[in-house]
């Protein structure tokens, strides 16, 4: 028999093993370990939510729904997005309902790509972009972004990457790991070069409700989401979920919006490989939607104390850390120390029991920096900045 | 609200170094809203949410609703100020509805409570009615549940 491993396809063994796999394995099973690792909030959904999804259930809800999901679920998305970025969708057929951005993500890459188109996304980012763009036969071209622009994407680099191949750009700002937020000017910019050379564009906006500023950081940063941008609406993709805003990662609920023959076109894939999402969740989502925003502001008022915490610490101890505008990540420059940022979370690691992930396990570009999440309670917080400092001060010896 | 009081109603212990670094705020700043906020009575003071089941401390607590003629100065606010002085009660609100006032008193024993209640709330002038109601079983206190404090658990390395 021919052996196993000769039997898995080229582009699935193309896929480069995940860094952050490789760390989670050396972090599991020790209990004495701060994780600044996680990508989540520690947050559980709002109590309310969670008694929509159990209401749902003791109404005996445990059906299939339509394939874009409920109706009532995508009447209040369009509600809710045209009041997050004045762009309005059609409930009936520009939003489908997906298992988790994540599921939305690679149905769009299945539903655009044909064997070889390129895809331009910037680095560093989610560890998933480039295996979705592999897995649906695309290139994948990766734009580096960099510490000393404070993660900005510059228009100028994508340009410089397109071909006539180019089929799609890929934008997540707020971005995961560095939290970097997009200018609006550069994000003009982008647009103009998708216009000019007739590219799709898909936006991941998963953390945009999680955004800070002003001088205490407890206001909110300017986002701008590139489909509401002129001519944009009608060749993007605008990808968001309830992960992350609503604490509701484990209910793996997102949604496309999207010009109604890309979503037809997603929903074709997404109607054999998922049927629906979850009908649980997408009642317990119809919540949040509805009556979810005081929530939503006391966690991100809680990120933004947090933040203020990291930032005043990374301070103190002189590690450079530009103030993110959103998500819920720092990502401080560790290149004055000489290690790598794989030896550097490992040596934390060992010697402080503190875990950060390297930051390259989001792509070269990640190379110098590493990723503390801040969606910890703040006594664990603490506790691990008190670790880290006594770490660099004997670094710096 | 504003930020400091937001973060004194979760946590109240945090010192003000701990504060200015969560607000964003520097520590002068921290210690000069907060002599403000207690001076200008906004705060009223700082305790601790104790569940009275977990300790061996006899106590029991209660609600009493209270009916009262009104006065024509006032109108309840003497008998409520009146009544709110008293060491047994630890809150006492004017309401709306079928009584006037809800008070909230603890004592060691039931013996303890129903004394106060008829020697000394009943009997003042003013009151017309009262109706004690014993508390059985702390679910939450002052924001915090008594029960299900079991921590719910996250992978420790996630994307």
């Amino acid at each position: 028999m021919k052996p196993l491993s000769e039997r898995i396809a080229q582009q699935v063994k193309n896929i480069p093993r995940s860094g952050i796999r490789d760390f989670f394995e050396l972090v599991q099973g020790r209990d004495d370990v701060i994780s600044l690792g996680v990508g989540e909030p520690d947050f559980s959904a709002p109590w309310h939510i969670r008694e929509a999804a159990i209401f749902s259930l003791e109404k005996g809800q445990t059906s299939y729904t339509s394939n874009l999901g409920l109706l009532s679920l995508r009447e209040s998305i369009a509600k809710y997005v045209e009041g997050l970025f004045g762009v309005s969708y059609n409930p009936k057929n520009e939003i489908l309902v997906t298992v988790g951005v994540s599921e939305a993500l690679d149905l769009v890459c299945r539903a655009l790509l044909n064997p070889g188109d390129e895809v331009i996304y910037h680095e560093p980012c989610y560890v998933s972009y480039s295996p979705s763009i592999t897995m649906a036969y695309g290139v994948a071209v990766a734009v580096q972004t960099r510490v000393e622009d404070e993660f900005v994407l510059k228009a100028a680099d994508i340009e410089a990457v397109i071909t006539d191949r180019t089929r799609l750009i890929m934008l997540n700002f707020p971005t995961n790991p560095t939290g970097a937020v997009e200018p609006v000017e550069e994000l003009e910019k982008i647009a103009a070069l998708a216009i000019k050379h007739d590219l799709l564009v898909v936006t991941d906006e998963i953390y945009c409700e999680l955004i800070y500023g002003g001088s205490d950081g407890m206001g909110k940063a300017q986002h701008t989401s590139i489909a509401s941008l002129p001519g944009m609406k009608e060749r993007t993709i605008l990808l968001h979920g309830f992960s992350k805003a609503f604490a509701m990662t484990g209910f793996r609920l997102g949604y496309a919006c999207a010009p109604t023959e890309l979503t037809e076109a997603m929903m074709k894939i997404h109607q054999y490989s998922m049927l629906c999402a979850p009908i649980m969740s997408q009642n317990a989502a119809i919540e949040a939607l509805e009556n979810g925003a005081d929530q939503v502001e006391m966690m991100r008022r809680a990120y933004a104390r947090r933040r203020n915490l990291m930032l005043a610490r990374f301070a103190e101890m002189e590690v450079p850390c530009f103030a993110p505008g959103g998500a819920f990540y720092m990502f401080p420059d560790i290149r004055k120390f000489g290690l790598s940022s794989k030896d550097f979370a490992l040596r934390l690691l060992e010697e402080e029991s503190v875990a950060v992930v390297p930051g390259d396990a989001f792509g070269p570009a990640g190379q110098g920096c590493v990723r503390a999440c801040y969606a910890t309670a703040y006594e664990k917080l603490e506790i691990a900045m008190d670790r880290i400092a006594a770490f660099v001060k004997r670094l710096q010896k | 609200m504003t930020p400091l009081l937001e973060l004194l109603c979760d946590d109240a212990r945090l010192s003000t170094k701990q504060m200015a670094e969560r607000l964003g705020l520097s520590e002068a700043a921290v210690e000069g809203q907060l002599s403000d906020l207690l001076a200008d009575g906004i705060v009223l003071g700082f305790h601790a949410v104790i569940d009275p089941e977990k300790i061996s401390h006899q106590h029991v607590a209660a609600l009493i609703e209270v009916k009262l003629t009104p006065e024509r100065d006032g109108g309840f606010d003497r008998m409520a100020q009146r009544i709110a002085k008293f060491d047994q009660v630890t809150s006492c609100y004017l309401m709306s509805g079928g009584y006037d006032l809800a008070v909230f008193v603890e004592g060691h024993d039931l013996r303890e409570v129903a004394r106060f209640v008829s020697e000394k709330l009943s009997t003042l002038e003013g009151v017309v009615s009262t109706a004690t109601h014993f508390q059985l079983k702390v679910y939450k206190q002052s924001g915090f549940l008594a029960t299900e404090r079991t921590e719910p658990e996250r992978l420790s390395v996630t994307p």
